[in-house]
């Protein structure tokens, strides 16, 4: 089997963006996954985000490991670059793709099994090292091309498609992230692009390591009754206590919203956040709040979503190294080498 | 004295017993130098414990005026400071030799030895009584027997002076505390004993146009000229002082001075899978990325490793080697991974292997493995070890061609990917060597293609299919002929008397077999020798091997691992290669090659 190449129909009544793009400039091959997947969803919300924020596709990196939402990004933005590494191992490969070129755009898709178990150290190290990247984790709590393991965002007491419960406590990429510092904090569903879209938009202008939790069924192997990751149980248990809307930074545009009820965010870019608070009791400033708050919900069987924290003032990992403006792939090799001068100088200390 | 004490000129050891974390290890680099500064040879081994305090450590000192630097494996001068192995140390001592021990504490097991002499010099108690401090009492004792030797074998105290000036540069305070304790001992020496000992130095004038550097830094230094501009790591003993080194040359030369900006990025990753993943990324966007690390790290990478080779990515990897797994023998030394490098990773994978034999290639070849890792667009493992990595060795000054220009490899700019007629197809080899234009993340739009393993064509695209597969794979073969004829050759050294006997190795043995092939030929046995600097071994090695009818391997790992390799890579019979092997965690000492050689000569003259 190779790739399906989707046919690329464009009708003249589609619309532009910036760049003259269409939305089908951001799509990529034909999704080979189950009929159903939520991470279908996904790959839609990623097209219509970036096609609304107007990202040159060739300045995207798409990265990923292995899993069924690691191999979506064949699904979108076809023109642009992409990587897709070892198992749990993305975030060092974006780590080192960021270093060389920090005006490069990472886009990485990883799961609950990718980022969770094999790969929850380098999740972990990324969220610290405040790498300047999109993190999508589409959570199904399940192992969907080994056939239905469970995966560490398993809830205790979900029981596999074949029977077996699971007794061990899940790791919540979301608790977890907020603990590790993270600057960029969300939740979402991969059936509500309402919610999701302004989220990756956001998410892709911060400057610092973004991680968007998304809730997607897996339809072939934990999508039935005594799941609590399935289409029934998410749309029914998960609430929204912070919607995030994105505004780029265009001269002329303004948003008119009531003091009060809009918490604005000014990001590093010039653009603007505006955090809509659905749920009163909710404060998406105060790390130790927030997570109480998602603990409480928790115990109550509520899955709570939107943009949970967020923090803009923290420097990403160029910021803590001190890393010059130019991307370092483009330092000419003159001012890189010190040269024959300074070799014959320097080794007066050797003797 | 002892009347068998033999004079022995600018040829001897002397061997420093201390207890580690208590400063010695100043004392002894001082010491060496002052000796390399009277222009006379001398090479500095470093045994140390796993251990930050309180451990057993050892610093071996050969000065050598004919130059050769490998271990003799006697020592003539033992400088005994450490209760817990005196035994031990008394024990090592040749016939005829000198123990120098701390006399605060007289010891009747001295009398044991009644073939060397014993000097006593109460250096505790000189420092207690000249010395406030606890710890400085401690750190100056190491000072007074420095002192002591210049007296006993000569040292001029002007070079040791000078030596002093320079490390404390400003802090006059520490000047004066140190050329005081410097002074005790050597007063005391020159009072109580009739210095020199006939086992002494004498200025010569070898030294001129070398310097005293270890591995690790002159790697580091090789990584900061060939413009590697991401390193990543895991700190492990014994690579991490390469790390360490990178950044201080960085700090130095990359930085800007006035605003503080670094143009090189270094990141401590969280292990060793994350630092040759964080080399890949970098490289994968056109940077030049280097990790250091040593065996257990290299174990770590290699998933990653063979992901590299498929994906054709290019990576420089150091290797300092040491011994085995885990805890116990972490800080010695060895060539145990030169299989494992070779074949890292699963499946069809192979590597091209570098290895330096002293830290000036240390330098050379770090610059060549970036030049053939962007050339061949592959991983390029660098090969040293603890020996050559952190002792620091006598070699020629580095030199530098202000003519070198990176070797980028077939990296396409975007404005010729525009102007590609059709599409740009990533893994198309267009001149039959097997390597494939590649092109950076973000340059141009038609520039654009997945990375991935092995599941992609020639084109770049995603298959599964075999014909597709055997494609890519069976061109990364043409592509290894082609590193073949890059990688470089190895230094062969021919004796006109040979026959035809001869002598492969690799690394740090090169000191013991060129002073081996030396006394060898002093006693009528005439060999010659090729030192193997790369994997794929290149022609020369072949012929080497097709020109004698018998060759020793020597080499530093239990399982004969660069004779296997000959076995497997070239058509030269197993049956007639030898192996001499030393692998217990020292550095090598000539006689073992000496001794192995002479037996089989004998042998083969009988028969």
């Amino acid at each position: 089997m190779t790739s399906i190449v989707k046919p690329r129909i464009v009708h003249r009544g589609l619309s532009r963006n910036r760049l003259g793009l269409t939305i089908r400039d951001y799509e990529g091959g034909m999704s080979t996954l189950c009929a159903g997947c939520g991470h279908d969803s996904v790959t839609a919300a990623i097209i219509q985000a970036l096609f609304e924020l107007a990202v040159p596709p060739h300045r995207v990196a798409k990265m990923s490991g292995i899993g069924c939402s690691s191999k979506t990004p064949a699904y979108f933005l076809g023109a642009s670059h992409s990587f897709n590494a070892v198992h749990g191992r993305m975030p060092c490969i974006a780590t080192g793709a960021a270093a060389a070129n920090r005006e490069l755009y990472l886009l990485g898709v990883s799961g609950d099994g990718d980022s969770l178990s094999i790969g929850l150290g380098q999740f972990a190290h990324a969220v610290r090292r405040n790498l300047d990247m999109l993190y999508i984790i589409e959570n199904n709590g399940v192992y969907g091309l080994t056939k239905g393991q469970f995966s560490a965002s398993a809830d205790i007491g979900t029981a596999a498609k074949r029977g077996e419960v699971n007794e061990q406590p899940p790791i919540d990429p979301v608790q977890l992230t907020m603990a590790l510092g993270g600057t960029f904090v969300a939740r979402s569903f991969s059936g509500d692009k309402d919610q999701l879209v302004p989220l990756i938009k956001a998410g892709m202008r911060h400057e610092g390591f973004a991680v968007i939790d998304v809730l997607s069924p897996c339809v072939t192997f934990n999508d039935h009754e005594a799941s609590t990751k399935s289409y029934a149980y998410t749309r029914e248990h998960s609430h929204e206590v912070m919607h995030a809307d994105f505004v780029p930074p265009m001269p002329g545009i303004t948003v008119s919203y009531d003091e009060g009820e809009v918490v604005p965010i000014t990001m590093h870019d010039g653009s603007r956040l505006l955090l809509r608070k659905v749920s009163d009791d909710y404060d998406p400033h105060s790390r130790g709040a927030a997570i109480e708050y998602i603990r409480t919900q928790q115990r109550k069987g509520e899955v709570v979503t939107g943009l949970l924290f967020v923090d803009e003032s923290r420097p990403d990992m160029h910021g803590i190294n001190a890393t010059t403006g130019m991307p370092l792939n483009e330092l000419a090799f003159r001012g890189l080498c010190p040269g024959k001068r300074r070799l014959a100088s320097l080794q007066r200390r050797y003797r | 004295m002892p009347g068998n004490a033999k004079s022995r000129i600018n040829d001897f050891v002397v061997k420093l017993a201390n207890v580690n974390g208590t400063g010695s290890a100043s004392a002894n680099t001082l010491l060496m130098k002052a000796i390399f500064r009277m222009g006379i040879p001398v090479t500095g081994k470093n045994f140390f414990p796993s251990n930050i305090q309180g451990l057993p450590t050892w610093y071996e000192i050969r000065v050598s005026r004919k130059g050769y630097l490998a271990r003799s494996g006697s020592v003539d001068i033992m400088v005994a400071m450490n209760q817990a192995t005196y035994a031990q140390d008394l024990a090592e001592v040749s016939p005829g030799g000198t123990l120098i021990y701390d006399s605060t504490w007289p010891r009747e097991s001295v009398i044991a030895r009644p073939d060397i002499a014993v000097i006593g010099i109460p250096l505790a108690r000189m420092c207690n009584e000249r010395f406030a401090k606890t710890r400085v009492r401690i750190l100056m004792k190491n000072m007074a027997y420095v002192g002591a030797l210049a007296a006993l074998i000569d040292i001029e105290l002007k070079v040791i002076e000078k030596l002093v000036r320079e490390t404390f540069a400003s802090k006059q305070a520490l000047i004066e505390s140190n050329m005081d304790a410097i002074a005790l001992g050597y007063d005391y020496a020159k009072k109580h004993f009739a210095c020199p000992l006939p086992t002494r130095l004498k200025r010569l004038d070898k030294t001129a146009g070398h310097i005293m550097i270890d591995g690790n830094t002159a790697a580091a230094l090789g990584c900061v000229y060939a413009g590697a501009t991401v390193g990543a790591w895991y700190p492990i003993t014994p690579s991490t002082s390469l790390m360490d080194a990178f950044r201080a040359f960085c700090e130095e030369f990359r930085k800007d001075p006035n605003t503080g900006e670094r143009n090189f990025c270094v990141v401590q990753a969280e292990d060793e899978l994350a630092a040759i993943g964080v080399v890949l990324g970098a490289t994968w966007n056109g940077a030049r990325a280097f990790t250091p690390t040593s065996g257990p790290g290299m174990s770590l990478m290699n998933e990653f490793l063979g992901f590299a080779y498929f994906a054709e990515l290019p990576a420089v990897v150091f290797d300092v080697q040491r011994v085995g797994p885990s805890t116990g023998m972490p800080t010695r030394t060895q060539q145990g991974d030169i299989l494992a490098a070779a074949h890292a990773s699963h499946g069809d994978t192979r590597h091209v292997v570098l290895f330096p034999g002293d830290p000036r290639e240390c330098f050379e070849l770090s610059v060549a493995a970036f030049d053939l890792a962007d050339r061949l667009q592959t991983p390029v493992l660098v090969l040293s070890d603890l020996d050559i990595g952190m002792n620091d060795w006598m070699c020629r000054e580095l030199e530098w061609d202000p003519a070198y220009r990176p070797d980028r490899g077939k990296v396409l700019k975007p404005r010729t990917v525009a102007r590609l007629p059709g599409r740009f197809n990533r893994y198309v080899d267009p001149d039959g060597d097997g390597i494939a234009p590649r092109t950076i993340p973000g340059g141009h739009p038609k520039g654009s293609y997945f990375v991935r393993g092995s599941g992609h064509n020639r084109f770049g695209e995603y298959t599964e299919d075999s014909d597709e597969y055997l494609e890519v794979v069976d061109r990364l073969r043409r592509k290894w002929t082609t590193a073949a004829k890059l990688v470089p050759d190895p230094v062969i050294r021919r004796t006109r008397k040979a026959g035809n006997w001869g002598i492969v190795s690799v690394g740090s043995c090169n000191p013991a077999v060129n002073e081996a092939i030396d006394r060898l030929a002093a006693k009528g046995i005439h060999l010659n020798y090729c030192r193997v600097r790369a994997f794929p071994f290149t022609r020369k090695v072949e012929r080497f091997l097709d020109q004698h009818d018998y060759v020793f391997v020597v080499e530093q790992n239990r399982d004969a691992q660069l004779k296997s390799l000959l076995m497997l890579e070239t058509s030269y019979p197993a049956d007639r290669m030898h192996s001499i092997l030393s692998y217990g965690g020292l550095p090598m000492d000539y006689r073992c090659v000496v001794e192995a050689i002479e037996e089989a000569y004998l042998a083969g003259v009988a028969a």
